[in-house]
């Protein structure tokens, strides 16, 4: 059976992946516009940027962050100097990395499905009377609607599963930064296989059912449905 | 106040430049007629605010919508304008009802004229309302796209080669919409096109564009009348004809149709008596004789004067004649202009082969 720790690094779990999300999709979304319409030369560098923590192993990502996340650190220093506690090994300083961490998987398929939207529907919109804002929130983000869920899916699932940037950054402090990967980790070191078990079982077979309902919906899709 | 929409705009595109000035009559329909590439279609988006030109100025019939001199720009959702793109451009997401709305819903409540039904009616488009794009036909496509344009209550109507995205048999389903538009809505039209038939059928005033230049402008009948402008090198070239039914003969199934003090017998046309008919006579069809022929299977054989003649290439030549006062064109060989030794002022006789109806 699933003991306290279990369930608290559970509840950590969800609530680190439903905050990362929201923000993800918050931060992303006007990225993912400007990178898709954008002709200016930082737009290169912006998207390789973004996209560096698919390549890195996440121990990299992890120990940087740590630098930055201290006291007195870029990020930390800063974060202090506002009020706020420390960063490193705290909920919040997960967060901050679950973001920049997870941030290619929510950017590039937004990125793709406003790519994807011909420029003349906008133009159409607009000889409409919408304005660019009005323009953007009725026709793109209802056409995007495919990589929207998509890029929440991803930034979803991806931090759920997040282990080596949360161990560099997060520790392993029950309640506060103990994570499901990180407690299966532990449970795999202390030889308690039974409850490993569990917890993996688990995030699989959650894993698999959002992808699944997530496939199922995008096929079911407005822009597929042609009956006649 | 000036009627009119008036611009002026400069611009370059590539290696193409843009360079027209001009005034289009904000009444009845106005097309942009030129060779693919020549700019028409670059001038319809600067009118619409879609292209901002370096160096621009429009207004229409007085109202300012694009001045750079001043750094004044409205931009296009703020312009009273319906734009018919070439393929239609609705909303996949929204059913063809939601789309017709969509510039309904955001025009200002005291500036909303025409209704709803109307415009449904007017292009038959009841039965798709619950549809989605996807599943319309591209002649369904594009009349819902111009009841969308419509029920944004624009002060103007621009219209970028609506039909051509679709094959001929749909172009046929949406001539008459078009046509039907022309005489029941009294909104100014510009109406971008390259098929000279269309225009013929369509327009009251020509704006020719060549080379992003205004080359000629002025009302249909005339231009389509001129022997100077390369229009006259269009294999669809011919005079225009307004022409009241005169009577009908149900035993050869011909009607016959008069117009300035002229006769002519054309095939059966289904309009009652005393109706106004557009007729087109192309150039290609019209053969000259000096003499009145004997006997002859051509049904339309009238006296007319010979006004000038202007040789196009390929051994081809088209002469304007007069016929009774209004022009008439024929193609006519270079050979044959010898062999007639044909001069302006020359009295002659126009045989007409076949007669186009227009409207």
């Amino acid at each position: 059976m699933m003991g306290p720790d279990d369930l608290s690094a559970l509840w950590v779990t969800l609530r680190l992946a439903m905050i990362s999300t929201l923000l993800l999709l918050m931060v992303g979304i006007p990225l993912a516009w400007w990178l898709a319409r954008s002709k200016s030369r930082i737009r290169t560098l912006v998207e390789t940027l973004i996209a560096l923590p698919l390549v890195l192993p996440p121990t990299v990502l992890g120990f940087y962050l740590l630098i930055a996340l201290s006291p007195s650190g870029f990020i930390g220093g800063f974060w202090q100097a506002m009020g706020g506690k420390g960063l490193a090994f705290t909920f919040t300083g997960l967060v901050i990395g679950s973001v920049l961490y997870s941030m290619p998987f929510v950017v590039q398929p937004l990125q793709n499905a406003f790519a994807a939207i011909d420029r003349r529907t906008l133009e159409a919109a607009a000889t409409l009377r919408a304005s660019p804002l009005n323009c953007f929130f009725t026709v793109v983000l209802p056409l995007a609607r495919p990589g929207l869920i998509t890029a929440s899916t991803l930034g979803f699932a991806h931090t759920l599963g997040e282990f080596g940037v949360v161990l560099m950054i997060g520790g392993n402090i029950p309640g506060e930064t103990q994570v499901l990967s990180i407690a299966i980790y532990d449970h795999v070191e202390s030889l308690a296989y039974g409850q490993a078990h569990l917890l993996s079982a688990g995030l699989l077979l959650f894993s698999f059912l959002i992808l699944y309902l997530v496939y199922r919906m995008n096929g079911t899709h407005f822009l597929h449905r042609e009956q006649r | 106040m000036n009627n009119a929409l008036d611009f002026r705009f400069k611009m370059s595109l590539g290696t193409f430049t843009l360079n027209t000035c001009g005034e289009i009559p904000i009444a009845g329909v106005t097309a942009l007629f030129g060779r693919s590439g020549c700019g028409k279609t670059s001038l319809l988006r600067c009118i619409a605010g879609l292209e901002q030109a370096g160096e621009a100025y429009l207004s229409l019939a007085g109202e300012c919508w694009h001045d750079s001199e001043r750094g004044f720009y409205l931009p296009p959702h703020k312009r009273d304008i319906g734009y018919v793109f070439q393929e239609g451009q609705l909303f996949p997401h929204l059913k063809v009802s939601g789309n017709l709305l969509f510039g309904f819903k955001r025009t200002p409540v005291e500036q909303r004229h025409g209704d709803f039904d109307q415009v449904v009616k007017l292009l038959d488009i009841i039965p798709l309302l619950d549809r989605y794009p996807a599943q319309l036909s591209g002649g369904e496509k594009q009349r819902v796209a111009i009841g969308r344009a419509l029920l944004n209550h624009p002060r103007l109507l621009l219209m970028d080669e609506p039909m051509a995205a679709l094959d001929r048999g749909h172009k046929k389903e949406i001539l008459p919409y078009l046509e039907r538009l022309h005489t029941e809505s009294n909104i100014p039209i510009i109406y971008v096109s390259h098929d000279l038939d269309e225009v013929a059928r369509i327009a009251d005033h020509l704006l020719l564009i060549e080379h992003g230049e205004v080359l000629a402008a002025g009302p249909l009948s005339e231009m389509l009348a001129r022997v100077d402008l390369p229009i006259a090198r269009n294999e669809e070239a011919g005079a225009l004809f307004d022409t009241q039914i005169l009577q009908h003969d149900e035993t050869y199934h011909l009607t016959r149709v008069g117009f300035a003090g002229n006769e002519l017998t054309v095939s059966w046309i289904d309009l009652p008596v005393g109706e106004r008919v557009r007729i087109r006579i192309h150039a290609k069809d019209v053969s000259l004789t000096l003499d009145p022929p004997g006997p002859t299977s051509i049904l339309n054989v009238l006296p007319v004067t010979v006004i000038e003649m202007s040789a196009h290439g390929r051994g081809r030549m088209i002469v304007k004649l007069d016929l009774g006062g209004v022009p008439l064109l024929a193609r006519i060989t270079q050979k044959s202009q010898a062999n007639l030794d044909l001069k302006p002022g020359m009295q002659v006789y126009a045989q007409i082969k076949s007669v186009a109806l227009s409207l």
